[in-house]
């Protein structure tokens, strides 16, 4: 008997707390604005700005709750979760940090709601510059997602290591070649030093094409077509550019001009780049992003009292010198709205006020980000952040985007991994070259590349 | 229909006697039924939990599900053709025969020989001792997967403490897991698999009757001899029983590995469960992911038959 009545509880009590549970989650939906973003220990920009622009929705919207939900996870990882949650409409997020590479797959995905009418009524959207409108856009030409920054790659020299190789500062060079005549010179000189530094590998993921690889492939002289040919929408294979790259960062590995391949396989290697190599002056030069001196400032991962003195930047030349004469890559992140959000117009309000004039200049100076809105890129601050803006956005003139299909993550693994069965020695570059060629073929097919 | 009229009448077994010549057969098949409907709530629960997604996995691998792009919406049925696309695939003979040596190395061969050692040597062992041994072995064992990923990729990283040691003696830094990236793995999964293989040999040898060791021990068996042809024998059940364990949990390791070395390098530790993992999510092709998980599926139910054979008593 008394077994029976504490079961009966129990069922009561278990009976109370589901459906208690399952009315307060209906309540609240309704009026929750879900924000899904990426923070991490070295990226807290997008945190801060979201906390204080909760704030003042909250105030501007009585009744409605921000629910701010950041992932701890890298870029990768992120995006993963992410598209997990898009999958239903009870977990997809309203608001969400969303790469310009994944633009054009999730819109036609369906995760993303068409913005083009919310636009249209938005008096800031005039701000924009037009490549930021642009990397919003999915194939059907309308608006998906708007930018919060983007980003270029230059060359971060340390002007102590070059100088004591004898090389004068400011550098720019000119050809492959002459990155190579440098980076001898620092071997001869210091040993110990790593002389010039491009990632490769599949360790650091995309860091291997955006901050090194691509800069070499898109310098050849394909140019803007090196990897994917737009005209034709086809993918390039088969290029004597794409050998010449290989080769190039096999001449970098072999001679020990770079770090060793080992190391380079270490998917954490970006950290000792900018936590110790740079600051201890051991490495002469690499390819890195815009965002580099947030890492330094004060308040930064590493930060480094000096780094406005030792450094210098430089862009990085094409491979002979031919026209336009230096490369960059672009990406950078943007804010989309959710296809199943269950308040589209508050989502959409909630996604202008953070990229207001006020919360963009506040978010590009912190994160060290390439202004999209005029305003923000006209604003004395905005110069002012870090002495390296001017040379970063100069960039911009010559920098390329990927192309955002939804093939791409493949096609830059197939690259990253040609570019590590070559440091390894497992392959020369003509065997990592066609065995690249091989696997856009598998993923592409047939149909879809072209030989040039 | 032949269950309703049947379940009645076998509800009242008393009656049975009273028709000696009826439809016998027909009621104890009717009894029997009876007797197993207490069964059905844990076999719906087993359908549901169990079979339920082993048959999800199967449709999924037909289909060119993905997370993003055109397939995350509107999915279609493709037939066979990841499974073609998979034995065409390079890296997938490479990965059966890495998660081959993973399995075969560190579970199969190492925990078993390894754990039935400790504990043949523990039963020696003065308590103090044994219980020494027996909680360093464990420590490794109750430590969730992940602190024990972490903790083996400290170890054997190339600043890590095995290079220390190493150094201490005189041996040059290696790059385990560069180097030698699977065994590093193994290394590791032993590490941290022993403890299992060891808690349950022990309580197999403690079953074993001091009596028929001493009778063997005056017969003049040595040590070898009497572990050979007495001990093994009487605990032959519990070593297939435990294989089996080891081998299928051996054969879905994935935080281990993604955390020590994510598969690399190149794909050189790259084992099923890792590339299910990277096309699924990685590249974002599901049904492509699922196709290689349910091979897994497969492949570990190929273990399970041989093992369950094994296992089935023997008719003296």
């Amino acid at each position: 008997m008394k077994k029976r009545v504490v079961s009966a509880i129990s069922v009561a009590a278990m009976a109370a707390l589901v459906l208690g549970a399952c009315s307060a989650g209906g309540e609240s939906s309704d009026k929750t604005i879900k924000v899904v973003y990426e923070k991490t220990d070295s990226f807290t920009a997008l945190d801060t700005l979201f906390t204080s622009v909760k704030a003042e929705f909250e105030k501007a919207n009585p009744g409605v709750t921000v629910e701010l939900q950041p992932i701890a996870a890298d870029d990768n990882d992120y995006k993963t979760k992410l598209a997990l949650s898009q999958r239903s409409a009870d977990t997809a997020p309203d608001v969400f940090y969303e790469d310009t590479s994944n633009v054009r797959s999730d819109a036609e995905a369906g995760y993303l709601l068409n913005l083009d009418e919310y636009v249209a009524g938005w008096d800031d959207w005039s701000q924009f510059n037009d490549g930021a409108k642009l990397a919003g856009v999915g194939d059907d030409g309308s608006i998906y997602s708007v930018s919060l920054g983007t980003d270029t790659r230059v060359i971060w020299y340390n002007k102590n290591v070059l100088e004591a190789a004898g090389v004068s500062t400011p550098w720019q060079p000119e050809s492959w070649a002459d990155i190579l005549d440098v980076a001898r010179k620092i071997k001869a000189t210091q040993p110990g030093v790593v002389p010039f530094n491009l990632y490769a590998g599949t360790g650091t993921g995309e860091g291997t094409v955006m901050q090194g690889f691509w800069e070499l492939l898109y310098g050849t002289d394909l140019g803007a077509d090196s990897l994917y040919d737009s005209e034709s929408q086809k993918w390039v294979v088969g290029s004597q550019g794409f050998i010449d790259s290989l080769e190039f960062l096999k001449t970098l590995y072999d001679e020990g001009l770079a770090v060793t391949p080992a190391e380079a396989l270490d998917g954490n290697v970006w950290k000792s780049v900018f936590g110790e190599l740079f600051p201890k002056d051991m490495l002469g030069a690499t390819v890195e992003g815009s965002y580099t001196p947030s890492f330094w400032v004060k308040g930064g991962s590493y930060e480094w009292a000096d780094y406005d003195k030792v450094m210098g930047t430089a862009l990085f030349p094409t491979q002979d010198g031919q026209a336009p004469g230096g490369v960059s890559m672009s990406g950078g992140w943007t804010l989309a709205v959710g296809a199943k959000s269950k308040n589209p117009d508050l989502a959409f309000e909630f996604l202008t006020m953070a990229l207001s004039f006020e919360n963009a200049l506040a978010y590009d100076n912190e994160n060290a980000q390439i202004a999209v809105r005029d305003d923000v890129a006209a604003d004395p601050s905005y110069v002012a952040a870090n002495p390296f803006v001017q040379a970063v956005t100069d960039a911009v003139s010559v920098t390329h985007f990927r192309p955002a299909t939804s093939d791409y993550a493949q096609i830059s693994t197939a690259a990253q991994e040609a570019t590590e069965a070559v440091i390894t020695g497992q392959a020369s570059p003509k065997d990592a070259a066609a065995a690249y060629d091989a696997a856009v073929e598998g993923v592409v097919g047939a149909d879809k590349i072209t030989k040039k | 229909m032949t269950t309703e009229t049947v379940s009645p009448v076998s509800m009242a077994p008393r009656r049975r006697g009273k028709e000696p010549n009826g439809s016998r057969p027909l009621r104890g098949w009717g009894t029997q039924l009876v007797r197993k409907i207490p069964l059905i709530p844990a076999i719906a629960l087993m359908a549901v939990f169990l079979l339920g997604p082993i048959i999800w996995s199967f449709y999924g691998s037909l289909t060119n599900a993905a997370l993003t792009g055109p397939h995350a919406v509107n999915v279609d049925f493709i037939g066979l053709d990841n499974y073609r696309k998979l034995f065409a695939d390079p890296t997938f003979p490479l990965s059966v025969g890495l998660t081959v040596i993973f399995v075969l190395g560190s579970a199969v061969i190492s925990q078993t020989v390894l754990g039935l050692g400790l504990a043949l040597i523990m039963e020696k062992a003065n308590k103090f001792l044994s219980g020494l041994v027996g909680t360093i072995v464990v420590t490794a064992w109750v430590l969730p997967e992940i602190v024990a990923a972490f903790v083996s990729y400290a170890y054997f990283s190339k600043d890590g403490t095995l290079n220390q040691l190493l150094a201490g003696i005189g041996i040059p830094a290696i790059n385990w897991l560069y180097t030698y990236p699977m065994v590093a793995v193994c290394l590791a999964n032993v590490w941290r698999g022993t403890a299992f293989s060891m808690l349950i040999y022990q309580a197999a040898l403690n079953d074993v009757p001091p009596e028929i060791t001493e009778a063997a021990k005056i017969d003049g068996a040595g040590g070898l001899k009497r572990l050979r042809y007495v001990t093994i024998p009487m605990i032959k059940r519990t070593i297939n029983t435990t294989l089996m364990l080891v081998t299928l949990s051996t054969l879905s390791v994935f935080t281990l590995i993604y955390v020590m070395t994510s598969g690399g390098p190149g794909n050189l530790s790259t084992t099923l469960p890792i590339l299910a993992y990277k096309e699924a999510f990685k590249f974002s092709d599901i049904g492509y992911g699922t196709a290689i998980a349910t091979v897994m599926l497969l492949v570990g139910a190929v273990f399970s038959i041989v093992y369950i054979r094994a296992l089935r008593p023997e008719k003296d």
